[in-house]
């Protein structure tokens, strides 16, 4: 009788293995062959390129080729001249970005403080939002000085309009039994900032932050254009000016790549700080 | 008049004043709960039971008249209510043992004398081991008994329940109820508790207060007969003098409704 329970329970769970261990089989095998053709993609598109820049198909004066790109990038890579540009706007985008979260959640905290604060901001954060703040360039480089500081602040001010907006709606929106939960033990206001709303709103300020990393992306491309003399931006700029269009496509190609490489490092440490913490 | 209950409210009335105009929410309520006792209101949708709760709960001063609390007019939240909402409401970003020393925390009692309450109320609701988990982890069923652990380490005197088992399933809802009203009785709490469930308010309270609309006001107050007070909520539901009371109960709200002519509550 036992005996006969037992092989009842083995082949059950060999069935489920068996099920499961086949789901698994199939879900890789949609992996791989997406992985698979999305290099497939890449590769044509590099061959394509290289095959009309070589045959004259395009003009390869305006569009280059691959294997000059990566002429291009080697030699700058070796001889050293190519890192300083790379480290200047790394350095500008990461203090533009978390610069801009942080400065628009506390401006986004003054307004849910103050709601007569809120209330009063309201249309200009509407203007304000609406407009290219990328026109307010000149101003800056004229009041900061061309350089690090007017790169900042363009790149602060195209993101911090959207944060703050984004962040107070959070804020706005948290549930009103969670408020009503901490009011019935008496907890202040502060308190219920620090316990609910703030923490509350945290995956959203995280996925601001990823979204800042994008727009900071702008302002510092577009500030370099302005003013800079070092930089991926300026390197454009001045493959732009001397015809070089071999630098300037080359430039992209390491912006793409750092841009991508920075987006993942925010999107684990999302992961990290987020975890456990699930919506119901 | 000398109040010496645990919970009096007197000639209460509460307007609403909103964008939209002024409404008259509960007029004139008096009601005396006395220590240790369990009163149910129940009543069709906008009779102001749950404007009742939050007036005791001090979270807005009411319009005219006055909420006692052990002889003191209530002015705001106080350490001596405690209040469990429909929904569990525990945040999910803190863990279960957190979670439930919420409380603690905002009133600055937090201790290590205090987290081992935590730990022993825990363990009481049947939550033992799991102070950290995160509340997703858990069942809607264990999720509102995390909210009674957190609402009982505060040791109120009083507790407020606002429809706290209705978004749970049957099985669970009448577990749940169990547990409450045992733990309140053990402990001499007194507690008021709003529900739309006939059978669950008369089968966990002492006495149940039936309310009428436009504007909220009590209409008629039904005692429960001794062997279903002193019965657990599962067991008093099978007394034979219990579906007689329900009937009771069912007989007054369908006045309410017929009286007010509110068939769509």
């Amino acid at each position: 009788m036992r005996e006969e329970q037992n092989v009842v329970q083995q082949e059950r769970q060999k069935l489920i293995n068996g099920l499961y261990a086949s789901h698994k089989r199939r879900m890789r095998k949609i992996s791989g062959a997406a992985l698979a053709t999305q290099l497939a993609i890449l590769l044509l598109f590099i061959g394509l390129w290289e095959a009309a820049g070589r045959n004259r198909w395009i003009d390869p004066l305006l569009f280059s080729y691959p294997s000059k790109l990566f002429d291009q990038l080697w030699t700058s890579m070796t001889d050293g001249t190519l890192w300083p540009h790379v480290g200047t706007t790394v350095l500008e985008t990461i203090v533009g970005f978390v610069l801009g979260t942080a400065v628009g959640t506390i401006i986004a905290a003054a307004l849910w403080w103050f709601p007569f604060l809120s209330r009063v901001l309201d249309p200009y954060l509407v203007v304000l939002n609406s407009m290219p703040k990328v026109a307010l360039g000149p101003i800056f480089i004229v009041g900061l000085g061309p350089g690090f500081s007017s790169i900042v602040a363009i790149t602060l001010m195209v993101t911090v309009i959207i944060t703050t907006i984004n962040i107070y709606n959070r804020f706005r929106e948290i549930d009103s039994g969670y408020i009503k939960v901490v009011r019935l033990f008496g907890a202040n206001r502060l308190q219920l900032f620090r316990l609910v709303i703030l923490p509350g709103s945290f995956p959203v300020i995280i996925s601001t932050l990823k979204v800042n990393v994008g727009l900071a992306w702008i302002g510092v491309i577009v500030g370099e254009f302005l003013v800079a003399k070092i930089g991926l931006g300026y390197q454009i700029i001045y493959g732009f000016q001397v015809f070089n269009f071999t630098l300037v496509l080359s430039s992209l190609v390491v912006i793409a790549v750092v841009a991508t490489v920075m987006y993942q490092l925010v999107s684990a440490l999302e992961r990290k700080l987020t975890e456990g913490w699930r919506e119901r | 008049m000398k109040d010496t209950s645990a919970l009096a409210l007197q000639r209460l009335s509460h307007v609403y004043v909103g964008d939209k105009g002024a409404s008259l929410a509960v007029e004139d309520i008096d009601l005396s709960v006395a220590k240790g006792e369990f009163v149910s209101l129940v009543g069709p949708s906008g009779c102001g039971k749950t404007t009742l709760l939050s007036l005791m709960a001090g979270l807005f001063p009411p319009t005219a008249g006055k909420v006692l609390l052990g002889g003191e007019p209530v002015k705001g939240p106080t350490p001596k209510v405690g209040y469990m909402l429909q929904q569990d409401y525990l945040f999910p970003w803190r863990s279960i043992r957190d979670n439930a020393a919420i409380g603690l925390e905002i009133q600055g009692s937090k201790s290590k004398a205090s987290m081992k309450r935590v730990d022993e109320w825990l363990k009481e609701l049947g939550l033992e081991g799991l102070g950290g988990r995160f509340p997703h982890e858990l069942s809607g069923g264990m999720r509102q008994r995390v909210a009674l652990a957190r609402t009982m380490v505060t040791e109120p005197e009083v507790l407020l329940l606002d429809e706290p088992f209705s978004a749970l399933d049957l099985h669970i809802k009448m577990q749940l109820e169990d547990v409450v009203v045992e733990t309140l009785r053990k402990l001499g709490k007194t507690a008021v508790l709003v529900t739309h469930d006939l059978s669950e308010a008369a089968a966990m309270s002492d006495r149940v207060i039936v309310l009428g609309k436009n504007p909220g006001h009590i209409r008629k107050e039904i005692k429960v007969p001794d062997e279903i007070k002193s019965a657990d909520p599962i067991t008093a539901r099978k007394l034979p003098g219990f579906q007689v009371l329900f009937e009771e109960l069912w007989a007054e709200l369908n006045a309410v409704d017929r009286k007010e002519g509110g068939g769509d509550a």
